[in-house]
C-alpha cells in the first residue's frame, strides 16, 4: 500500500538522522539553553558567553589537562525553555555526546528536572542563572554559578534596614512565577528578622498591566521602602503606577531589574532606585574587564549577567579539568566541589561542601540614567 | 455468508502486543538501547496517550476541546502528590499503577465538573470553555502552596519506566478502541454527523458526550502521572495552553477520527522535533511548515478517519467484510 511505503521511508529518514559519532582528542562540553520558547534572550546570552569562553580555550592552543593539549568543543542544544525537552536534551548530551559536563539550563523550572539527570548520569551539571534552592539540594554533580533566591532577599532585607534605615516594608510581586514569590518571601522573613514591618503585601499575576487597586493598598499603608522583586518588562510601569499615585517610599529591586530595557522603558522614573544583582560593569577586576571588552568586541553589545555568568561556568569548569587532571566526571566533579579560590567575571567564587557558590552581590543604583556600582554585600 | 477467520488475522495484534510488552521490558533491563532513546520512546508512548484521548472528544465526537494539558496536569498533581505524601515511601513502587489511575479519576471528576455547565455548548463555545478550563487549572495550581505553587513539585521518584509507558499506551488503545465500537461509541459518532438527528434516533447524546468527555480526561490524567514520574518535577508553566497546542497539532497531524492516525501523528512530531536537533533553532519553524504542507496535501491527516485493521475489531472487521461482499466490493474496506 502506497500509504505505508510513506511512512516507512519517513521512518528510515528519522532514523537516518538520529546517529553521530564522538571525536577523540578532544573535550566535549554540552550547553543546555532556552534559544527558543519564552526567555530567548536569556539562551542567546548564555550561548555567547560559553563560545567566547571555548573560542578563548582553543585560540590559546587548548586547554592543558594532565599533560596533555585538549581543544574543547561546544554542543549546543536548545530546550525550548520546556522541561520535557531539557530532560531530553540533557539525556542526549550524557549519553550521545558522551560531554564531560553540561552547563544550563538557566531557567529553575527547566535546570531542575535536567539536574535530576544529571545527577543519575553522575556527571557533573553547572547552571549558570538558576537562582532556586532545589536545583542543586541535596545533589552530588550539581552546581550553579550564581548566588540563590534566599541570599539576594537577605541582602535587599540588610540594606534596607541597616543602609537606608528602613522601619516599614511594602512588597508588590508576581505570584504566579517561582522567582518572584521566593524572593518576596524570603525578604519578608529576613526584614521582620532585622526589626522591620512588613506592612503590605500584593500580589498580581504575569501579564498584568494596571496594579492601581494593589498600589492604592500599599500608599495607605505608607511604607518607608517599596520592593518590586519582578521582570524588568513590568517594573517600569509599576514604578510609574506608584508615583502617579503619589507613593514616595524608595523603591527597591533585585537582579532581575538587570536589563537595559527598564531604562528605556522607565525613563526618569527610575533614577535613584537600587536593585542587587551578579555584577557590576563599571567595578569591574582585570578579568571582568578584560570578558567585557571582548564580548563587545565580539557581538556589539554588552554581556548581561547571563552571559557573564554562563562565562564564569564555563571558566569554573577548565579550572576543575585542570586540576582534576584528566578528562573524567567523577574526578571534575570532586575538582569543582573543591574549588575554594576561584577569580570570575561575576566575583570571587568559592564551593563549600554544596552545589551552591559563595560569593558576593553587589548593590546598583541607576544614576543619570546608568547602571552605577553602589555597594558590596558578602555573605 | 459464514466467514472463515484465518489464523493470522485472530492472532495477530494479540501476538504484538506480547512481543512489544517484551520489547519494552527488554530495553532498560539489558540496556538494548542507548538512553536517550529510551526517554524519547517514552515521550511518544506518553504523547499517544494524550493525542488518542484528545481525538475520542475532538475526531470521533466532533466537539473542539482545546485544554487537554488542563486535565494533564491535574493528573500529574494528583499522582505525584498520592506518590509523594499518601503512599508509604517504600510501597510507592507497588502501588504505583493506582497513584496514577487516581490521577486518572481526579482529571476525570474536573472532566465531570467541567462538562455539565457546558453541555449547552458546542464547537467555539466549548472551546472556549476547555480553554478557560486550562488556564483556571494552571492558575489554581500556582496558588496551592502545598504542592510548590509556582515554584513547582518535586517528585522524588522516577517510577515511570518503559515498560508501565507501554503497558498505559496498550490499555489506552485497548479502552477507547472498545468503546468507539460499543452502542456509546456509535453515538459518539452520530453525534458527531449531526446532534439533533442523533437525539431524534434514541441517542441519550447528554450520556454519551459526558462518557466520551470523562474518558479522554482520564487517559490525560493517567499520562499526566506518567509525565510528573519521569521528569520528577512538574510546574504549573509544563502545562499550559501551548502543550495544549501541542496535542492539538499531533491530533490533526495524525488524523481525526483514526486511532492509528493519532499512534502515527504523535509518534512523528515527537521524533522529528528530536531528530532535528542538529537543525537548532530551525527546527522550531520547520516543524509548523511541514504540518502546513500536511494540511495543504492532506487536509485530513496522514489517515483522517480512516483506520488501520488491526485496530478494529475482529467482528467488527468480518461485518464490513460482509457489507463489502454483498456490495461487490465497493465500500471501503476499513473506516467507520
Amino acid at each position: 500500500m502506497r500509504k505505508w511505503t510513506r511512512v516507512w521511508v519517513l521512518a528510515c529518514l528519522v532514523v537516518g538522522i538520529l546517529t553521530g559519532a564522538a571525536m577523540a582528542q578532544e573535550i566535549v562540553v554540552g550547553l543546555n539553553v532556552e534559544l527558543t520558547g519564552s526567555i530567548p534572550v536569556v539562551g542567546q546570552s548564555s550561548r555567547n558567553g560559553a563560545q567566547l569562553a571555548v573560542d578563548q580555550v582553543n585560540a590559546a592552543g587548548g586547554l592543558e589537562v594532565g599533560g596533555r593539549r585538549y581543544t574543547v568543543r561546544l554542543v549546543v542544544e536548545d530546550n525550548e525553555d520546556d522541561a520535557a525537552s531539557a530532560v531530553a536534551a540533557t539525556t542526549k548530551l550524557i549519553t550521545q555526546n558522551q560531554v564531560v559536563a553540561v552547563i544550563g539550563p538557566n531557567a529553575s523550572r527547566n535546570a531542575i528536572p535536567a539536574a535530576q539527570i544529571a545527577e543519575n548520569w553522575r556527571t557533573p551539571l553547572i547552571s549558570p542563572w538558576s537562582t532556586n534552592p532545589t536545583t542543586t539540594a541535596g545533589k552530588r554533580y550539581v552546581f550553579r554559578a550564581a548566588f540563590i533566591d534566599d541570599f539576594q532577599g537577605e541582602v535587599v532585607a540588610a540594606f534596607a534596614r541597616n543602609n537606608l534605615g528602613a522601619q516599614t516594608a511594602a512588597v508588590l510581586f508576581d505570584i504566579a512565577s517561582e522567582y518572584n514569590k521566593g524572593i518576596a518571601e524570603i525578604f519578608r522573613s529576613s526584614f521582620e528578622a532585622l526589626g522591620g514591618r512588613v506592612v503590605a503585601w500584593e500580589t498580581y499575576t504575569t501579564g498584568d498591566r494596571d496594579f492601581s487597586s494593589q498600589l492604592t493598598n500599599i500608599r495607605a499603608a505608607n511604607p518607608d521602602v517599596l520592593f518590586l522583586p519582578n521582570y524588568y518588562s513590568e517594573v517600569p510601569l509599576q514604578v510609574q503606577q506608584a508615583r502617579r499615585l503619589g507613593i514616595g517610599a524608595r523603591i527597591l529591586g533585585s537582579d532581575s531589574w538587570g536589563s537595559a530595557e527598564l531604562l528605556t522603558l522607565g525613563g526618569a522614573d527610575m533614577e535613584g532606585l537600587f536593585f542587587t544583582t551578579h555584577y557590576a560593569p563599571d567595578i569591574a577586576t582585570p578579568v571582568a574587564r578584560e570578558f567585557i571588552s571582548a564580548y563587545e568586541a565580539r557581538y556589539g553589545n554588552t554581556p548581561d549577567d547571563v552571559a557573564a555568568l554562563t562565562y564564569d561556568s564555563m571558566q569554573l569548569l577548565f579550572q576543575a579539568l585542570q586540576k582534576a587532571g584528566r578528562v573524567d566526571r567523577e574526578a571534575v566533579r570532586n575538582a569543582l566541589a573543591s574549588i575554594t579560590d576561584f577569580e570570575g567575571v561575576t566575583g570571587s567564587m568559592r564551593f563549600e561542601g554544596t552545589g551552591d557558590p559563595v560569593k558576593s552581590a553587589v548593590i546598583i543604583q541607576i544614576r543619570d540614567g546608568k547602571f552605577t556600582y553602589y555597594d558590596s554585600v558578602a555573605p | 455468508m459464514q466467514v472463515q477467520t484465518s489464523w493470522i488475522s485472530r492472532w495477530a495484534v494479540p501476538l504484538l502486543v506480547v512481543a512489544g510488552f517484551a520489547v519494552a521490558w527488554a530495553i532498560p533491563r539489558y540496556q538494548l538501547i542507548n538512553p536517550y532513546y529510551e526517554l524519547i520512546l517514552m515521550y511518544v508512548g506518553i504523547n499517544i496517550m494524550l493525542t488518542v484521548s484528545l481525538n475520542l472528544v475532538n475526531g470521533y465526537m466532533g466537539e473542539f476541546s482545546v485544554g487537554h494539558a488542563g486535565f494533564m496536569a491535574v493528573g500529574a498533581y494528583v499522582a505525584s502528590v498520592l506518590t509523594m505524601r499518601v503512599i508509604p515511601w517504600d510501597m510507592a513502587g507497588y502501588l504505583y499503577p493506582l497513584a496514577l489511575i487516581g490521577g486518572g479519576i481526579g482529571a476525570g471528576v474536573v472532566a465531570l465538573l467541567v462538562a455539565i455547565p457546558s453541555f449547552r455548548t458546542r464547537g467555539d463555545y466549548l472551546a472556549l470553555v476547555t480553554l478557560a478550563l486550562n488556564m483556571i487549572v494552571k492558575s489554581v495550581i500556582e496558588n496551592i502552596d502545598a504542592v510548590g505553587g509556582p515554584r513547582g513539585f518535586l517528585v522524588m521518584l522516577r517510577l515511570t519506566n518503559l515498560p508501565w509507558v507501554y503497558v498505559w499506551v496498550i490499555v489506552t488503545l485497548w479502552v477507547i478502541r472498545n468503546f468507539i465500537y460499543s452502542n456509546a461509541g456509535r453515538g459518539v459518532l452520530a453525534i458527531r454527523e449531526d446532534e439533533v438527528a442523533a437525539e431524534l434516533i434514541g441517542v441519550r447524546t447528554r450520556e454519551v458526550k459526558l462518557r466520551a468527555f470523562i474518558i479522554s480526561a482520564f487517559f490525560a490524567g493517567v499520562a499526566g502521572g506518567l509525565y510528573a514520574h519521569l521528569l520528577q518535577f512538574i510546574h504549573p508553566r509544563n502545562f499550559d495552553i501551548l502543550k495544549s497546542t501541542e496535542i492539538l497539532i499531533m491530533v490533526y497531524l495524525g488524523g481525526i477520527g483514526s486511532m492509528m492516525g493519532s499512534v502515527l501523528g504523535a509518534s512523528i512530531f515527537t521524533v522529528l522535533l528530536e531528530a532535528l536537533r542538529f537543525m537548532g533553532v530551525w527546527r522550531m519553524a520547520l516543524a509548523p511548515l511541514l504540518l502546513v504542507v500536511l494540511m495543504i496535501l492532506r487536509p485530513t491527516g496522514i489517515m483522517g478517519l480512516k483506520e488501520w485493521r488491526g485496530l478494529i475489531p475482529l467482528d467488527e472487521r468480518l461485518r464490513l467484510w460482509r457489507l463489502r461482499a454483498r456490495k461487490g466490493g465497493s465500500a471501503s474496506a476499513a473506516g467507520n
